[in-house]
């Protein structure tokens, strides 16, 4: 009995392929996404444990200076104390062009050391080398790759044991080359002390201990909100594509209405077809579910150099190329499958456990039970949205935020449907004729099988226009910024600071202001902060983008008594104007003002150059910003290259600056571009789906009005007028629904996810080219039933008066 | 791979490219180090104090010391500076190594801990005037005149000792007036002693704290390269008589033949240099150390001064097991001439 009523049940499918093709077309594609997503942020994540792991960090406690450098004096005077210590002393140094992390370890203590020894003793090369002058780096092949290239002056032992993306020297090299012989940025405490010491508090009141696990955690936590981004995209999908599973589960269990009271007349017990009906979908989401993620592990490997491009350019953090294959990664997925089938099921299968044995099949009633759930879901959507408010009003950060914006885009979606019913209305009201007034009513008898297609396109147009605000905004907001920060109109980098003095000295003999970048890196509490000093010149006073300052801001900073400070290192430390900042126990400076610095992770602080001077003579002076007339620029370029031997590539003019700027800044939104185009194309789909699975069953319907003298052709013309109205409604409510999401993005997550916030800017042009992709999407997918429609033989719509069903 | 044997390949990188031509790439050629050279003076306090421009060096204490109870210890105190390039330099670019040993050895144990520290950023050093010598919280430090009152101080995780010295005789110079020469092709030292330490402190052994007394003896030695190239490892007495005499006397063990010399130093401290051959000493029996067979067990003689003794290690497992690793512990003497001393064995890998 089982056999039979199962290939009864199954029975249905081979009768609707293409509802099948839909069913398992839209989970894999909601499946599919979420994995990717998944699968990048699991690999990142995986890279970064790594990273640390590789580079000793989760091997020890750190003490890190609460701000500013350990000095070397501080550190042997903890070690005389019996402390057993490691230094590193980190930063950046650049060959030709290009910029390294370098972590300056000591060769002789660090637990790094096991691994470095190891790949010096494969290479055979005398590891003595590494301590003396030239000195020798060890890096990631892949690192030393780009290295090699970079300079030929110190040789490089490749290991696959360190992570890629930094280099590792011993301590004398890299203080020689950051010119920083007398601070350190941390300490390992070393395992095995001695007891008995006095404790680290008291000895160095100014170090704060960092627990080894955290401390791995750094780049975890600083990239933390770019993957719950990640993450909540990649839900935003998962239930877009849900929309359709559940319509084609309804669908489908629907139509098969009569055949269950049909099985179960024959005796079939009503649970043993639930059970059925649940296996068949376990099947259903199996299959879809390991389709999904062979597609998913394609996007995902086909996303990640961006994602790779955007956590470089963003957060600093070095992911590897390769995607792994993780079985938790296939387990969670298939989960998610199976889970999201039986969620998208649940409310069929319980409507059919509790459908009366005889029940009649009555789709057409449904329309009434259609508008009293429009309320209960309006309903429950107010209060979804409701809840985020409230969140977003009682708590702060990315989680709160991303809680919020959930709230609000479920929650419209809840309203919808009612909100088009009620727009339907209206324009019944308004309609005079007779065919408008049965196009309008028809079209909100259609609505409950469309809605959910309309959720989806409600979600995916919202979400397209609040994320394309948002990056436009902050594209604008980013080439505004770059006009102001790089005032400069050219910038050279010499070679040696000899020759950055000869340089100095020689453009300034042609009357060319010169105007020296310099920094010192140190560490606020534990994290690294770059400290730049300025000589006082107009071309800050009049173009540094600041966003707030103290009146005689300038002034204060040119008397080395003040400091300006980055956007996000002043959110993340809660600094403002007038407040002051330690930068080293014996040097606090006033906060004069705080500047935008989009683009760059990492605290930044500006001081006078003079200041800094006093305090760390030796930091490089090698880069300088040219102020000239641009006319005179080519002129310039060419005999600075003639009198000094300056390689090509380190002299570099504002255009060129800005448009390497641009397209870093571009690539790091491919993936967020992607994303959203992938949204937009599921909930496309969604919206043809529905047609197409809705057209089987409007031929009662469409059949008396074309009895009544309307031409097939009609009927198909009014079809996609249909689609276009749903899809107008829909998208003139995704619009301040879009631009809502675009202010929580730009105001609430992004200052948590960067530390900046941005203005929002609006771009209707770009609102109304979306606004014609979705009409366009909803006349495409109307046309195929449409099509049908005008072909249908005549014979079928008089069928539909000679039998009902 | 552990740490230490990663150490040796970073710190002895060049001692493990040259063996096996001496322990400790003491074989090495000079290479840009200064050398000793007969007829150079040595000078006091300066010399107390560190030679940045000679390769190797060490301030080795030892000390025969016992309880209110009449148990026998020994403690070792000694700082190594080994250069990888002659000079120094300031901060990190120093090319001076540090590294100290400290054990404490009785009858039934023998714990022993290493430091290691770069120079230059004073972590580890010597000051010659007034004398201190220091890595992380181990120091040798003087309380008076030069290094005639001292104090030490060392610990490890099962260990600690806190000592006063006293020296109550003149200093030691070895070989012609500090230049001792080390085999027969002319390689040679510097080197000169203080053996006539008083001794008295707390070591705090796992046990708990115990008060002591007793005798030490410090060596000061540097140099670029004092082993011959065939010469591999050595075995060193420093041995205090009941009568008050005191002997230093070592055989370098070489391919082409032991190398031996050493010092009588008499109760009322004038050095007189042994002529090569002069001392000689033979291995009685051997010991089961760490899974080699090392001689805790000698015969050694002077016959110019009578002397005809048997050397037994008080704890035959005295094994250093730091980065360069060898024997290093006290000794009973009998025979001829009865006392304590201390022996040190290397080169037995």
């Amino acid at each position: 009995m089982i056999r039979s009523a199962l290939s009864a049940i199954l029975s249905h499918w081979r009768r609707h392929p293409l509802q099948l093709a839909t069913l398992m077309a839209g989970l894999a594609l909601a499946t599919g996404l979420w994995s990717a997503v998944q699968a990048i942020n699991g690999e990142a994540r995986a890279s970064y444990a790594r990273a640390a792991e590789q580079l000793g960090t989760t091997a020890a406690d750190r003490l890190a200076p609460e701000g500013g450098t350990i000095t070397l004096q501080q550190y042997a005077s903890l070690r005389r104390s019996g402390w057993q210590l490691t230094p590193v002393l980190e930063g950046t140094v650049r060959f030709k062009r290009q910029s390294f992390d370098i972590m300056g370890i000591d060769l002789l203590s660090h637990p790094l050391v096991p691994a470095l020894a190891e790949a010096a003793e494969q290479d055979s090369v005398p590891a003595l080398d590494a301590l003396l002058p030239p000195g020798r780096f060890f890096a990631h092949p892949e690192t030393a790759r780009m290295l090699a290239a970079a300079q030929s002056e110190h040789p490089i032992t490749e290991t696959d044991r360190l992570p890629p993306g930094v280099l590792i020297a011993d301590i004398s090299l890299a203080s020689r080359l950051l010119r920083q012989p007398d601070s350190l940025s941390y300490l390992l405490i070393l395992p095995d002390q001695v007891s008995g010491l006095t404790p680290l508090q008291h000895l160095a009141p100014g170090l704060i201990r960092i627990p080894a696990r955290s401390a791995a955690a750094d780049t975890a936590r600083l990239t933390d909100s770019f993957h719950l981004n990640l993450t909540a995209f990649g839900l935003l999908s998962f239930a877009v594509g849900l929309f359709i599973v559940q319509g084609t589960i309804s669908l489908s269990l629907e139509q098969r209405r009569g055949m269950i009271r049909t099985l179960r007349g024959l005796g079939v017990p009503m649970r043993v077809l639930v059970v059925l009906l649940a296996a068949e979908l376990a099947v259903v989401a199996l299959i879809s579910g390991t389709a999904g993620l062979a597609g998913g592990y394609l996007v995902a490997a086909a996303l990640l150099p961006d994602v790779q491009a955007t956590l470089a350019g963003l957060y600093g953090a070095a992911v590897d190329g390769s995607l792994g294959l993780r079985l938790e990664w296939v387990l969670s997925g298939l989960a998610m499958a199976c889970s999201g089938t039986f969620l998208a099921g649940a409310q069929a299968l319980y409507d059919l456990w509790r459908m009366p044995l005889l029940a009649a099949p009555a789709p057409q009633a449904r329309g009434q039970q259609a508008i009293r759930s429009h309320k209960a879901a309006a309903c429950a959507g107010a209060l979804c949205i409701l809840a985020g408010i409230a969140i977003i009003a009682l708590f702060q950060g990315l989680l709160a935020g991303f809680v919020f914006l959930s709230g609000l885009m479920l929650g419209a979606a809840l309203v919808l449907p009612l909100l088009i019913a009620t727009g339907l209305r209206i324009g019944a009201r308004l309609s005079t004729r007779p065919f408008t007034e049965w196009l309008w009513a028809d079209t909100r008898a259609q609505l409950p099988g469309m809605s959910l297609a309309l959720m989806a396109l409600l979600l995916a147009l919202a979400t397209n226009i609040g994320v394309g605000t948002m990056v436009s905004s902050f594209r604008l907001t980013f080439i505004g910024w770059l006009d102001q920060r790089l005032a400069a109109e050219v910038y050279v980098t010499a070679v040696s600071d000899q020759q950055g003095t000869r340089l100095t000295q020689w453009l300034e003999d042609q009357g060319i202001t010169v105007l020296p970048i310099r920094r010192s890196e140190i560490r606020y509490k534990g994290a690294p902060l770059r400290v730049y000093g300025v000589a006082d010149d107009e071309t800050y006073r009049l173009n540094w983008p600041l966003l707030e300052a103290l009146p005689g801001v300038w002034d204060r900073v040119a008397a080395g008594e003040a400091l300006l400070v980055n956007e996000q290192f002043a959110r993340r430390h809660d600094l403002s104007p007038g407040l002051s900042l330690a930068l080293a126990p014996d040097w606090e400076l006033t906060i004069a003002g705080i500047y935008s610095d989009y683009g760059n992770p990492n605290g930044q602080v500006i001081t006078s150059l003079a200041a800094l001077l006093d305090r760390e003579p030796d930091i490089p002076n090698r880069q300088f910003g040219l102020r000239l007339p641009a006319e005179d620029v080519p002129e310039i370029v060419s005999s600075i290259r003639e009198v000094f031997e300056i390689p090509r590539e380190n002299i570099v003019d504002q255009a060129g600056i800005k448009a390497r700027s641009l397209s870093i800044f571009d690539r790091t939104f491919t993936i967020t571009s992607a994303l959203n185009l992938l949204t937009l194309g599921v909930a496309g789909f969604a919206m043809l789906t529905s047609l197409l699975t809705l057209w089987s069953q409007r031929l009662p319907q469409l059949a008396p009005v074309w009895a009544m003298g309307l031409s097939r052709r009609q009927l198909a013309g009014a079809e996609i007028l249909r689609s276009l109205l749903l899809a107008a409604f829909t998208a003139v409510l995704a619009l301040p629904l879009g631009l809502v999401l675009a202010w929580a993005l730009l105001a609430v997550i992004n200052v948590e996810a960067f530390g900046w916030k941005l203005p929002m800017h609006l771009f209707p042009g770009d609102w109304l080219r979306l606004i014609l992709l979705a009409l366009l999407a909803a006349a495409v997918a109307a046309a195929l039933p449409a099509r049908r429609l005008s072909r249908l033989d005549p014979a079928e719509l008089l069928k539909v008066f000679a039998n009902e069903r | 791979m552990n740490v230490r044997s990663v150490l040796t390949i970073f710190i002895a990188g060049w001692a493990t490219e040259a063996l096996p031509q001496g322990y400790a790439g003491l074989g090495t050629e000079a290479g840009g180090f200064s050398v000793p050279e007969l007829g150079g003076q040595l000078s006091f306090p300066r010399d107390h104090g560190a030679h940045p421009d000679f390769r190797i060096e060490w301030w080795y204490l030892t000390a025969n010391l016992t309880d209110t109870g009449g148990n026998d210890y020994g403690i070792q105190w000694t700082l190594f500076r080994s250069a990888l390039a002659p000079g120094e330099a300031e901060g990190w670019q120093s090319p001076q190594i540090w590294m100290a040993h400290a054990a404490v050895t009785a009858p039934d144990q023998h714990l022993f801990a290493e430091r290691i520290a770069r120079g230059g950023v004073g972590q580890a050093g010597v000051l010659a005037d007034p004398f201190d010598a220091w890595i992380g919280d181990w120091q040798m430090r003087s309380t008076g005149e030069a290094i005639e009152r001292m104090e030490i101080t060392a610990s490890g995780q099962e260990f600690s000792y806190e000592l006063q010295l006293f020296a109550d005789g003149p200093l030691a110079l070895h070989g012609e007036d500090g230049y001792s020469v080390k085999s027969a092709s002319g390689q040679a030292s510097y080197y000169y002693s203080q053996p006539h330490y008083q001794v008295s402190g707390t070591l705090d052994l796992p046990g708990g704290p115990i008060a002591v007394t007793g005798r030490g003896w410090m060596d000061r030695e540097w140099s670029s390269q004092p082993l011959a190239e065939d010469q591999s490892g050595w075995d060193w007495f420093s041995l205090s008589f009941d009568s008050g005499d005191k002997l230093m006397g070592f055989v370098l063990r070489g391919e082409r033949g032991d190398f031996t010399s050493g010092t009588w130093i008499t109760a009322d401290g004038k050095a007189e240099p042994l002529a090569p051959g002069a001392f000689y000493a033979e291995a009685l029996a051997a010991s089961d150390v760490q899974g080699r067979q090392v001689p805790t067990r000698w015969h050694a003689s002077l016959p110019e001064k009578g002397v005809s003794i048997e050397v037994q290690a008080l704890n035959p497992k005295s094994w250093m097991g730091t980065t360069f690793s060898y024997w290093e512990g006290p000794v009973s003497v009998s025979g001829s001439h009865s006392g304590k001393g201390y022996l040190e064995m290397t080169g037995y890998e």
